[in-house]
């Protein structure tokens, strides 16, 4: 117990709003390790993973047939596993771009709502944890999971290629491998917490899945249109000179990054593409003296992605921030 | 002297322009059982969760085991039980894997966990569909899994929302044993409902809420006095001719007779009076066939209390 000197009502009040009694996150393991239980026996999850284990094997195994032939001369043989595709099918990071969004949104839609339409919310929050360890405590469980659905894929795709290149993958191969697993962990993050969001603001889990899945078709199909017409409405080419068009192409580059999409391909392409220098434009007199096609040191390509990753966890901190907010203040009632 | 067990001094919760509890002042005592009563949407709800701290109170102050829920909301939380109004579980897990999950979050080691959850869903005579899935659960299996949930905490205080609302009337009388015995051992049981018979059945005492006020409390038989003036009720059954009515209310101390079937008189009346009622049936030559105390009845003083107002409401 703690001893607090009896002061009044309206000092305890204030003082209460500072000060709160033990830590936030008590409870919060026991809240994670019950999520990430419910969510690995389901069947939803089951579904998910068919569907991602499906597309990891499909592409992987087009693209060793095609990689076969040029085994011993690529220096990054096992970056190609994830970037080759071949009609009609595309590469793996193809398929990553807009199945991790989806199972981001399947795990988190129903995180909060689904608690009240249960009518176990009251119930949880008397019990002796606080807010925050339970919002927490989901979203690290969302987070976990499509941590570990992806580094089995990850393993998956390295054992096949293994298995069909016959060459293990070397070191900087395997550290940027594991970068752009980071990397998609992140993406991941960014569209749970907006599924996070989705399911604290809409009462109805079905409302709340189909306004993040709106969200993410507006990124995936209209921001690249959208980012098109405000660039040349921003920066209109009057005369056709060319520092306008660089303007333009520049404004158009600063609104397309706005999505989370592009910022995760674009940090896909200088991660899994070593001889990539530059994810901007480039022109011609900054490629004076560069040697073409002379691959990137790892350290260097993690430089080029760094503000993307940074980005993506930055957005995910304040979609949860968001979310954090709106649930704090909610009225529990039911 | 006993100890207080639950205090709140001018509590107050407003939205926007609507009090849903105005000024509320109440105290109670370990080890017993307190009926909030009044109509739906009278404000006990929101007292139950400003008393839990799950809302702030707009003003007044509430001190639960001598704690104030808003400052210390854990330890106030560890050892109050909370049972709410229809209260959920989860329906993919089994009734001890939801129970078990409840003792995580308040911090029980595992052991000692699983030894009180077996013995808790014993007592509440759901030991044999320990391992079953709750999806499967009646609305009386639920409410008493929620009251196995509150007993693994071994709480000092419970607060209960409509506890034996949507029951049937056996598993209700089945519930209401349960907190019977819970009293027996000492714990301060605070519950609302508006089934009234219910409440009068387990209530040390009630206070009756009516827009978001307490306008009356106290122990039933008081509460009697109070609105229905008298308190004293008496039923006779008398055969007997026409004027046996005007014999008994001749009787001394008799306020009112009111005749309610050929052979059936219900008097008011000051104190108990059913010697003299007796005595008044035979001199006057009528065959006595029963004659009963009446427990003043809630129903009624909750009837009678609201005519009362809105008689008031009218005259003023």
């Amino acid at each position: 117990m703690l001893a607090q000197p009896d002061t009044a009502p309206g000092a305890a009040t204030l003082a209460g709003g500072a000060r709160r009694e033990g830590s936030p996150w008590t409870g919060l393991w026991a809240v994670v390790a019950k999520e990430m239980a419910d969510y690995l026996t389901s069947a939803r999850m089951f579904i998910l993973e068919l569907i991602t284990v499906i597309a990891a094997a499909g592409t992987v195994f087009t693209a060793t047939e095609r990689l076969r032939e040029s085994v011993g001369q690529d220096p990054f043989l096992f970056l190609r596993l994830f970037t080759t595709g071949r009609d009609p099918l595309p590469a793996f990071v193809g398929f990553l771009v807009f199945l991790v969004p989806i199972i981001s949104i399947a795990l988190a839609f129903d995180m909060v709502n689904g608690e009240f339409n249960q009518r176990t919310m009251s119930r949880l929050l008397a019990q002796p944890i606080y807010r925050d360890a339970l919002l927490l405590g989901k979203f690290l469980a969302g987070l976990f999971t499509l941590a570990l659905v992806l580094t089995t894929i990850w393993l998956l795709i390295a054992g096949m290629g293994i298995l069909r290149l016959g060459v293990p993958p070397g070191g900087e191969e395997a550290a940027r491998i594991l970068w752009f697993l980071l990397l998609t962990v992140a993406y991941g993050g960014v569209w749970l917490a907006l599924g996070l969001l989705c399911s604290i603001v809409a009462r109805q889990p079905a409302t709340a899945a189909l306004a993040a899945l709106a969200t993410w078709l507006f990124f995936t199909v209209f921001w690249g249109m959208l980012a098109r017409m405000l660039a040349q409405a921003i920066r209109p080419v009057r005369f056709g000179l060319p520092s306008e068009l660089l303007a333009l192409a520049q404004m158009e580059q600063a609104l397309t990054r706005i999505s989370p999409n592009t910022l995760y391909a674009e940090a896909t392409v200088a991660l899994l593409n070593p001889e990539v220098r530059s994810l901007g434009l480039v022109l011609p007199s900054q490629l004076e003296g560069a040697i073409l096609g002379a691959p990137l040191p790892l350290a260097e390509s993690i430089r080029l992605g760094w503000p993307h990753l940074v980005g993506l966890i930055a957005a995910a901190i304040l979609l949860f921030a968001l979310g954090y907010v709106l649930f704090q203040r909610r009225e529990i009632r039911a | 002297m006993s100890e207080i067990v639950l205090q709140a001094d001018g509590l107050t919760k407003r939205y926007g322009d609507f009090t849903a509890v105005d000024n509320l002042n109440l105290t109670v005592e370990r080890g017993e059982v307190f009926g909030l009563l009044g109509p739906n949407g009278a404000g006990k709800t929101t007292t139950i969760l400003m008393l839990l701290g799950l809302t702030e109170p707009s003003a007044g102050s509430v001190r639960v085991l001598g704690l104030d829920p808003a400052r210390s909301p854990l330890s106030v939380k560890a050892r109050v039980g909370y049972l709410p109004d229809q209260v959920g579980f989860y329906d993919q897990l089994t009734a001890r894997e939801n129970l078990s999950y409840t003792a995580r979050l308040n911090g029980i080691p595992r052991r000692e966990a699983a030894t009180r959850i077996e013995e808790a869903l014993k007592r509440m005579g759901l030991g044999a569909v320990m391992d079953k899935r709750v999806g499967a659960f009646s609305r009386g299996m639920r409410q008493r899994l929620g009251l196995a949930e509150i007993l693994v905490k071994r709480p000092e205080l419970i607060i209960m929302d409509e506890p034996t609302l949507g029951l049937d009337p056996e598993a209700a009388l089945e519930f209401l044993d349960m907190i019977r015995s819970l009293r027996s051992e000492g714990i301060t049981v605070m519950l609302s409902s508006h089934l009234l018979h219910q409440v009068q059945a387990v209530c040390d005492r009630v206070g009756l809420f009516s827009q978001g006020k307490l306008v009356l409390l106290g122990p039933v038989d008081e509460l009697a006095r109070q609105v229905l003036g008298g308190g004293h009720r008496i039923l006779v059954e008398a055969e007997g001719d026409a004027d046996l009515a005007a014999a008994l209310g001749r009787v001394d101390g008799v306020l009112a007779v009111r005749r309610e079937g050929p052979a059936r008189f219900v008097l008011d009346a000051a104190s108990d009076l059913r010697a003299a009622v007796a005595r008044a049936v035979v001199e006057a030559g009528g065959k006595l066939l029963a004659l009963a105390s009446e427990v003043p009845n809630l129903e009624e003083i909750y009837a009678r209390y609201f005519q009362k107002e809105a008689a008031n409401a009218r005259a003023t």
